[in-house]
This record gives C-alpha cells, sequence and structure tokens, in this order.
C-alpha cells in the first residue's frame, strides 16, 4: 500500500495532495498494490467522495475535535501510528508548509529517511527511485531510501492530478494524542490580505525586478494578474531586497522554487540564483531593455523593450481574450 | 538562556553547480562558500534574544574542518562559543543521518540549551528535514520557516510562514526554530569582532566521541546519479513597437504555448 496524507485548508483538499494521490496510484499500480489516503481533521467525511475519485481505495479517518487545527506533533503521532498499523510501503506527502513540517517529523518518529521535495518517481526493480532538485535546481540527485517505509514528498505543480475511479472505502481510525512537555500549538493562522494565492502554488507567476524601477510599479503587475486566473505576482531578489515587496514573493535559490505553467519576467535580468528558482516552468516569456540580458537565454518567448510601454496595451490585449 | 545555532558551509547563491559524473558529487574546485543564508538569520535571532534576555550563543557545525571559517563567522558576529562536529563523510543528502548526530551532540553537550536555531533548508541539499527530524529525537516542539519570534520566559511564540497566509505558533521550551528571510537583518561582523573571534578556540567533537557506532549512521539516501539539468533552449526574441510585441505575446501564450 501507498499512504498518502491528504492536506486540507478551510474544511478543503489542497490540490497538491491530490496531485500527490494520483502519482501515489500510479506508482502502486506499478507495485502492484493499492493507493490509500489518510484525513485528518473534523467534519472530513465529506471530503472522502474526492478522494476516491482519484483513485483512493481507501481514506483512513481521524476525526477527532484536538486534531481540528494542525499540530506537528499530534499529527505525527496520529500518522506513525496509522503507519505500524498498515505498513505501507510508502507514506506520500506533498512538500507544502505543512508536508515539510510533518514528513520530516514522521520519518525521524520512524527512523527512516525522507525524499523531500521530489520532481520525479519510477519504479526499478520494484523499488522506488526518487529525483530531487538540489541547489535549487542547478542540479539533479536520483537516489533511493535504503530504509523503510519509504517517506517521500512531492514537490507542488509537478505532477498532475488525474480523476480515476476507486472504491473509497471510509475506515475510521482513532488517536490517543499523547502529552509532550515541550509543545508546539498553531493558535492562530493570520490571512495575508487580500487572500492572494502563493507563488509556489499558482499557475501563472508574473514576476518584477529592478526593472520595475520602485514598489509602486509592481501595482502593474498586480494589474495583470488580476486578469490570469490562478496567477500570483513574485519577485527577484533585488527588488525584494530593495523593499518594494514582500519576501514571500521572492523567487531564486533563496526564495521559493517554484514550476508554474508561465512565468513572465518583467525588469529581470536573470542572475544565476534566480534562473535557478524560476527554469523548471513550463513556459518563460521575458519583457528587458537589455537584449543581452542572460533570462533571454532561457525565455521561450523574449521582447527587448521598455516593461513600461509594454504593459499598457499587453493588459488591453489580455482583457480583449477574455471578452 | 543557552541558545545553539545550527550553521551549515555551502556555496553560495550565485555559484555555478558543475558535477564530477564519476563520484556523483558537487566539484569543490573554484567554489566560494560562505555561511548558509538561513543560517545567518538563525544566527542575527541568537543574539538578539541573547542581548534582549542575555545568556551564551553557541554556533555549531557538522562537517569536516573547512567549516571552521563559518564558525570563526559566528564568533566575529557575536557568538560565545563554537563547536565543530567533525564529520568524516562528504555531503550526504541524508538529513536523518544529520538530525541523528545533532540531537545526539545536544543530549550529550549542551542538555540545558533552551532554543535550538537553524536555518531554515541550507542552501544546496535543499531538504528541510534536520531541524524538525532534531525536533522528534528530542521530543520537544518545533516552528518551522519563522519570520518573526517572541521569547518570554519559558515560552515563545513564533509566526511561520504558510502558503499565502502565517500561523502563529506557541512554544513551549526548549524548542526547535527554523528561521525565513524576513526574520531579521543580519549584522556584519566588526573589525573588533574578528580580531576577538581568532582568539576563541573552537573545539571539535568527533562522531565517536557521541557514542555512534559506524552501522548507526550509515546514510538512507543511496545515491543513484547526479546531473545538470536538461538546459533551456532560448527561444525567440522579438523587438519592435510595443503594441505590437505586447499583441504577440498574447498571440504566442494563447496560439502557441497555449497556456491562456
Amino acid at each position: 500500500m501507498i499512504l498518502t496524507y491528504i492536506e486540507t485548508r478551510d474544511k478543503k483538499i489542497k490540490k497538491s495532495s491530490l496531485e500527490v494521490l494520483s502519482e501515489a496510484r500510479r506508482i502502486a499500480v506499478d507495485l502492484k498494490t493499492e493507493a490509500a489516503a489518510v484525513l485528518l481533521g473534523t467534519g472530513m467525511e465529506a471530503l472522502a467522495a474526492d478522494l476516491s475519485s482519484y483513485g483512493a481505495s481507501k481514506v483512513h479517518l481521524f476525526d477527532s475535535a484536538p486534531l481540528d487545527r494542525y499540530s506537528t506533533q499530534d499529527y505525527a503521532a496520529a500518522l506513525a501510528g496509522l503507519v505500524k498499523k498498515l505498513s505501507p510501503a510508502a507514506v506520500f506527502f506533498s512538500a507544502t508548509a505543512m508536508g515539510k513540517d510533518l514528513a520530516p517529523r514522521l520519518a525521524a518518529r520512524l527512523g527512516v529517511g525522507l525524499a523531500a521535495d521530489c520532481t520525479r518517481i519510477s519504479v526499478q526493480d520494484g523499488s522506488l527511485e526518487f529525483t530531487r532538485p538540489i541547489f535549487a535546481g542547478k542540479a539533479l540527485l536520483a537516489f533511493r531510501l535504503t530504509s523503510s517505509p519509504q517517506v517521500v514528498s512531492l514537490r507542488p505543480n509537478i505532477f498532475p492530478a488525474v480523476p480515476a475511479a476507486a472504491a473509497g472505502e471510509i475506515i475510521r481510525e482513532a488517536v490517543e494524542i499523547p502529552s509532550a512537555a515541550a509543545r508546539a500549538e498553531v493558535t492562530e493562522v493570520l490571512q495575508e490580505s487580500g487572500g492572494e494565492i502563493d507563488v509556489s502554488e499558482a499557475d501563472v507567476v508574473i514576476s518584477g525586478g529592478r526593472g520595475m524601477k520602485g514598489p509602486e510599479n509592481f501595482e502593474l503587475l498586480r494589474e495583470i494578474s488580476a486578469l490570469i486566473p490562478r496567477s500570483a505576482v513574485g519577485a527577484s531578489r533585488s527588488a525584494v531586497d530593495s523593499n518594494w515587496i514582500g519576501h514571500q514573493h521572492q523567487v531564486g535559490q533563496t526564495g521559493k522554487t517554484i514550476s508554474p505553467n508561465l512565468y513572465l519576467a518583467f525588469g529581470i535580468s536573470g542572475a544565476i540564483q534566480h534562473i535557478a528558482g524560476m527554469s523548471s516552468s513550463k513556459v518563460i516569456v521575458a519583457v528587458n531593455k537589455d537584449p543581452d540580458a542572460p533570462i533571454f537565454k532561457v525565455a521561450d518567448f523574449g521582447v527587448v523593450g521598455d516593461l513600461f510601454q509594454v504593459i499598457p496595451p499587453l493588459k488591453e490585449e489580455l482583457k480583449k481574450l477574455r471578452s | 538562556m543557552e541558545i545553539l545555532v545550527f550553521v551549515k558551509r555551502v556555496p553560495d547563491t550565485e555559484s555555478k553547480i558543475r558535477i564530477n559524473q564519476e563520484t556523483n558529487s558537487v566539484v569543490e574546485e573554484g567554489l566560494n562558500f560562505i555561511l548558509g543564508p538561513y543560517d545567518e538569520y538563525a544566527v542575527e535571532e541568537a543574539l538578539r534574544i541573547k542581548g534582549a534576555k542575555g545568556g551564551k550563543v553557541v554556533a555549531v557545525s557538522v562537517g569536516r574542518d573547512e567549516s571552521l571559517v563559518i564558525l570563526r563567522k559566528c564568533l566575529a558576529m557575536g557568538a560565545d562559543e563554537a563547536v565543530l562536529i567533525k564529520d568524516p563523510l562528504p555531503e550526504t543528502y541524508d538529513g536523518l543521518r544529520t538530525a541523528r548526530i545533532i540531537a545526539r551532540f545536544v543530549q550529550a553537550k549542551f542538555p540545558a540549551a533552551r532554543l535550538l536555531l537553524f536555518g531554515k533548508q541550507s542552501v544546496g541539499a535543499d531538504n528541510s528535514q534536520v531541524p524538525a527530524m532534531v525536533a522528534e529525537f528530542l521530543g520537544i516542539g518545533q516552528a518551522n520557516v519563522v519570520v518573526k519570534l517572541e521569547v518570554d520566559g519559558d515560552t515563545a511564540v513564533a509566526l511561520r510562514e504558510i502558503e499565502g497566509a502565517q500561523e502563529k505558533v506557541s512554544l513551549t521550551l526548549p524548542a526547535v526554530v527554523s528561521a525565513q528571510k524576513g526574520l531579521n537583518e543580519p549584522r556584519y561582523e566588526t573589525l573588533k569582532g574578528i580580531m576577538m573571534a581568532k582568539k576563541i578556540p573552537i573545539p571539535i567533537v568527533s562522531i565517536e566521541e557521541l557514542g555512534f557506532k559506524p552501522e548507526e549512521l550509515e546514510p538512507r539516501v543511496a545515491i543513484v546519479k547526479m546531473d545538470l539539468p536538461p538546459a533551456r533552449q532560448a527561444g525567440r526574441v522579438v523587438t519592435g513597437e510595443a503594441a505590437e510585441t505586447a499583441r504577440q505575446i498574447v498571440e504566442y501564450l494563447h496560439n502557441e504555448a497555449k497556456i491562456i
């Protein structure tokens, strides 16, 4: 069995968890086993149906008030108990903020290695081989884990979410929350203003660099973003370090490594640490005044020109397309 | 309050990475190594907490002798002590192994430490797993990817970054906290600091001294191959009147790439 941890936010399943479940199902077929899912929280029963339509043969449900809010220690304890009971061949997570917090905690509890933030998984002679970017994507590491179960996290936005009908039988699990003296608890979730989606989860990222000239001009990028569904505004390190925009928007080696369907770069020259963070985007379009800017070496479509001249008619063209 | 801050020597982010295909490792020759950028936020935070609450900051690195350079930097920034845990193996990309070493070290040498600070990830291995694993091995709480930290007596409140929001995490000390960019603005070392740092001896702790049998630290990661990613091909570059190039972009995205 491959067990997939399903992450929810506001009682909704995250898309990246469906990506993971889809990949788990694909691998399970190769390993001639089944793909199961595990859900923690309260009022999750209605979500089990969604999981059966993405290939979960069984949905293990921890429905318990203390699990209503995410806690690394409690969630790891519940998952470790389930792993002992089911002995899965592998446990899959999405490498989201929660997945990166929880998967290593579970792996350590089980005393096993963790394949983190993988972008490719294959089955070789009955065992799993992982590929993950290192140095923010400047290199790729292919490896196996010599411990079992294989604990794995998958990078969001890489694996397709593919619907597939399965039984989705609900199995209720009980959990005993251990009392730990030194605890960490999430007491509040503070939403960022505007409820923007994160650059790591967006289908389209519209990014600005030093060529944006000032914080006020990032408004232009937000206007473009408003015209493209599931898009987010990104930035280069120099824009962030100039305090033009918050660091959570930064793309690159000391920011986020992302793989959107489209990366639109305005006024970004393309420093090596920036290219590392976005070169796995499916399509890259760049607008820059400097014809020698390194970004043009990785762009599928480049415009040599003044971004302040290009953006207004670009917005008009996008509006035309929408109407 | 005793604060431990764990740091790693990494190639700077402007480095071009080359691979030795025979040994499946990164070619170190010609690389400029630095104190990990996220580790630097952790060091700064440790110094700020010490400044406000008093106590002692100890910088610790797991690695080879070359890591002494970054420990000296931590001392020059203001850390009181530094320790090198000497690891005979080169990079293993195995977070579990590093976490085991660190947890054992804390139990053996600094059992009274109240706060264990890390960078949210090393720049290179990019694993983001050692802090959480150390917390698990020590049975204490964790807050990862932290952009704000307030310590008050035996508790702390951390703001940690998640997708499009922040989680407020309440911690009972001792605890593990990993630093994200935005937590603070790291100080530069002063000339006086650099001179003082040269005089502080840096003890070296061996793996054997921590009571490990070699097989306990057998890496769980078996490297199959290290490679460069496929190079992207440069595409079409156009120039001309702004309205026309804007139209071309949208036409490309709509008709050719079929993205919007």
